[in-house]
């Protein structure tokens, strides 16, 4: 058993890190897309709605980036220290962005008269967060200049018109999911506009997973073979069919004002966007040279850090899922 | 030295970072424990004082917490982006040790935060108990895991150099508990018990002395005395135990805070000098023979070494660790005396009236912050020129980034952190004034008469 460590540990830790990161997208990305939205949102009272809608949860959503984050340096080091010198300018505005936006939750309503500059930091920070994710899952597909283990490209690498083109497809989607979530949580005024909202965003979204779809392969050729070789192009079938088939139940969910399928089609969506990623990249971790196994941790430190995780992450999942549902019901509660 | 040399500008970015990021954790480590005990009482005696104190100072946990979350994800994100060699050679062992933070602390704290800040209305009175221990728990265990990250990286044990070039881990057990960690781990979470208790009796004091919630005053000042009567005192042995221990495995640092050049025995104590490193000597010196070998070893002659004593190259500076070591030790003593004419006041019934003692706790309230923040500046200007002492340089651990990227964010930094400081502090003051009495009861349901809602008070202090 011991021999199949080294295979079997990056491959797992590959696995539980694609769950954090993609269970940051959910939850950060209906997060930072109320952000986005505030500006925009009929009033002052649905602009308190929507912040005290998130207020109980933010920080969890969060922690699954510092998750993400901490568990690639503690899982894959080598891609930890190749990706964050590459993407250093993305990152810092990022991070200013999520520092903005996570103190305005606690300022914005001790605040009277310049309560609109925290509406302003909570709007651009959100903005400004979302954006640069987006360029940051841009530059990571199209990969980093290494050189003996250490990244050696510029500080502008990152910005290219395919992290421009990714960066708007998060926005979007980001802004799709938190009109979904205002559809289950809102009152009757706030949801009738997040229908209209969706329905924008979706078109959107459509759009860019398109042009990102048809992009991507002329990345790197190995993406092209992947998808392109007869054999697989019918086994990925499903991938882009399913995509097309929840955009098209999302649109109509919307058209019957239904609750809860328009977030839940967002989150397909997600999933099936994120499924077609896993397959392009797999097994690299930097494309095109740097793969899980090279990039992994030693394997008693993988190990070591698996032995925690796997009971932890059900009890954390657990302890989240019921955060969630004691604020399931709008109430008075929330910052005022 | 080129003015936008990246290894510079990262050190000062994470010196300003983390020590901005500090200060938060100092405090709420010790406010969720507090709060924690504040709940306590008031489900056991059913006393509604200790709920409105409680509830008051939750809402500025809330403030701070909110600030140490985003300060904190920062951290997590300049290991990388500024200390990526540092990363790549140290992850097996540093690695795992945040990961573990983020599984056992973080979440715990996040996912029963929104339960303890706005949950009083909608959960049970233990399941809110319950919130409030798995976040004072969570600040502990997030304690527990940074201080042996750091402790290791002051006095690496149980790792081995692999064939590859990074480190391995050949024994958990002695990576975690390495020689300094129990000494650090127990200074850093007194000083943060310490750093609350300070705050909370001179605010309580501020209230006794203008004649505003008086009795929740008194019980603030009376609880955090009570704790900062033994535990000043203790966090002084803490303290020697911890130089003991720093002795033995980093004499270097031990030399740089006591600025003493050259090895001797009988050492004396330097009370105050300017230590100069290019001359190797201290000028305008002032100091008590043979007491520094005395402190230092407990022996009236016992050896110190010197700076002399190593080579150039493996020397920190002594400015910052001689000057902050003496601001530290300096509060400590004014953190016992106070401590101890509090309890005599307390004894002679004269604790709440003499409003000399009270100003003087007014004063005293930030203590607690300076003397962290100095703490941390011997313990990290005093491991230079290391990252991992002994094994990797500061220099050797920085990213292959332009200075150009680093001033930006550094310039981005501060500009954020000064807007959000000032905010923060402004909301904590706008609360304390507004006070514990402004604080709405608990409903038993959740449709209350409007008038009684949260919002009127928090929004409209």
């Amino acid at each position: 058993m011991t021999e199949y460590l080294p295979i079997l540990l990056p491959l797992v830790w590959a696995s539980i890190l694609a769950l954090a990161v993609f269970l940051y997208v959910l939850l950060g990305g209906y997060d930072l897309g109320l952000g986005v939205l505030f500006p925009l949102a009929p009033s002052h009272k649905d602009r308190d709605a929507m912040m005290n809608s998130v207020a109980p949860f933010w920080d969890g959503n969060e922690t699954w980036l510092v998750f993400g984050g901490g568990g690639l340096l503690a899982a894959f080091p080598l891609a930890y220290s190749v990706m964050l010198p590459a993407l250093y300018i993305p990152l810092v505005l990022m991070l200013i962005g999520l520092i903005l936006r996570g103190v305005a939750f606690e300022f914005r309503f001790k605040s009277e008269k310049y309560r609109y500059l925290w509406d302003l930091a909570f709007a651009g920070g959100s903005i400004l967060a979302a954006v640069m994710q987006g360029a940051a899952i841009g530059a990571f597909i199209q990969g980093f200049k290494v050189v003996d283990n250490k990244f050696a490209g510029g500080a502008f690498d990152w910005l290219t018109p395919f992290s421009a083109v990714t960066a708007l497809a998060i926005l979007s989607g980001y802004v799709l999911l938190s009109a979904g979530w205002l559809i289950m949580k809102g009152d009757e005024d706030l949801r009738n506009w997040a229908y209209g909202v969706a329905r924008k965003a979706l078109v959107v979204l459509a759009a860019f997973i398109l042009i990102f779809s048809v992009w991507t392969p002329f990345l790197h050729p190995e993406i092209a073979a992947r998808w392109f070789t007869p054999a697989n192009m019918v086994m990925l079938s499903p991938v882009p069919l399913i995509t097309a088939a929840s955009i098209v139940a999302l649109w109509l969910s919307l058209d019957r004002r239904l609750r809860y399928a328009p977030f839940l089609l967002g989150v397909v969506i997600f999933l099936l966007c994120y499924t077609g990623l896993a397959v392009s990249l797999f097994p690299f971790i930097i494309p095109p040279d740097i793969t899980i196994w090279k990039a992994a941790a030693a394997p008693e430190s993988q190990l070591f850090m698996l032995y925690g995780a796997v009971p932890l992450l059900p009890i954390i999942l657990g302890y989240t899922t019921y955060s969630y549902y004691v604020f399931w019901q709008a109430g008075d509660e929330g910052y005022h | 030295m080129d003015a936008l040399d990246p290894l510079l500008l990262s050190r000062i970015q994470f010196a300003f970072t983390i020590s901005f990021h500090i200060l938060f954790p100092s405090f709420t480590i010790g406010l969720a424990a507090w709060l924690v005990v504040l709940e306590a009482l008031w489900l056991k005696t059913g006393n509604p004082i200790y709920m409105e104190i409680a509830r008051h100072w939750t809402k500025i946990f809330a403030i701070s917490f909110g600030m140490g979350v985003v300060s904190g994800v920062v951290l997590s994100y300049e290991f990388g982006t500024n200390w990526s060699e540092f990363s790549r050679l140290g992850g097996n062992v540093i690695g795992p040790l945040m990961a573990y933070e983020v599984l056992t602390a973080f979440f715990l704290e996040a996912g029963f935060l929104g339960i303890m800040l706005f949950g009083w209305n909608r959960v049970p009175r233990a399941v809110h108990f319950f919130a409030s221990l798995m976040v004072a728990a969570g600040t502990v265990i997030s304690a527990f895991w940074i201080l042996a990250a750091n402790s290791w990286m002051q006095t690496p044990a149980g790792q081995v150099m692999g064939d590859d070039g990074v480190l391995h881990v050949a024994d958990w057990w002695q990576v975690i508990f390495n020689p300094s960690f129990p000494y650090r781990f127990s200074h850093m979470v007194a000083a943060a018990y310490l750093t609350t208790a300070f705050m909370v009796d001179g605010i309580g004091a501020w209230y006794i002395l203008r004649d505003r919630n008086v009795p929740h005053g008194r019980i603030m000042l009376g609880m955090g005395l009570s704790l900062i009567v033994w535990l000043a005192p203790l966090q002084l042995v803490i303290g020697d135990l911890h130089g003991l221990n720093t002795r033995e495995h980093q004499p270097a640092k031990i030399a740089a805070l006591e600025a003493h050049w050259e090895t001797q025995k009988q050492a004396p104590l330097i009370l105050f000098a300017i230590p100069d490193p290019k001359a190797e000597t201290n000028h305008y010196e002032l100091a008590i023979p043979d007491l520094g070998s005395l402190i230092l070893t407990h022996e009236w002659d016992g050896e110190i070494k010197g700076l002399k004593s190593f080579p150039r190259e493996d020397r920190p500076n002594p400015i910052i660790p001689f000057f902050a070591f003496r601001i530290m030790v300096g509060i400590g003593m004014i953190m016992i005396a106070l401590g101890a004419i509090g309890a005599v006041l307390w004894l002679r019934g004269r604790l709440y009236s003499n409003r000399l003692f009270l100003q003087a706790m007014q004063f005293a309230a930030p203590l607690g912050f300076i003397a962290v923040l100095s703490g941390w500046f011997v313990a990290e200007v005093g491991r230079q020129p290391w990252t991992v002492y002994g094994i990797l340089r500061t220099a050797d651990s920085v990213s292959p980034v332009p200075g150009g990227s680093v001033l930006f964010s550094l310039v981005l930094f501060v500009l954020a952190y000064g807007v959000i400081f000032g905010a923060g502090i402004y909301y904590i003051a706008k609360l304390v004034r507004a006070g514990p009495e402004a604080t709405p009861p608990i409903e038993d349901h959740t449709e209350g008469d409007p008038s009684r809602r949260p919002m009127e008070a928090a929004g409209n202090p």
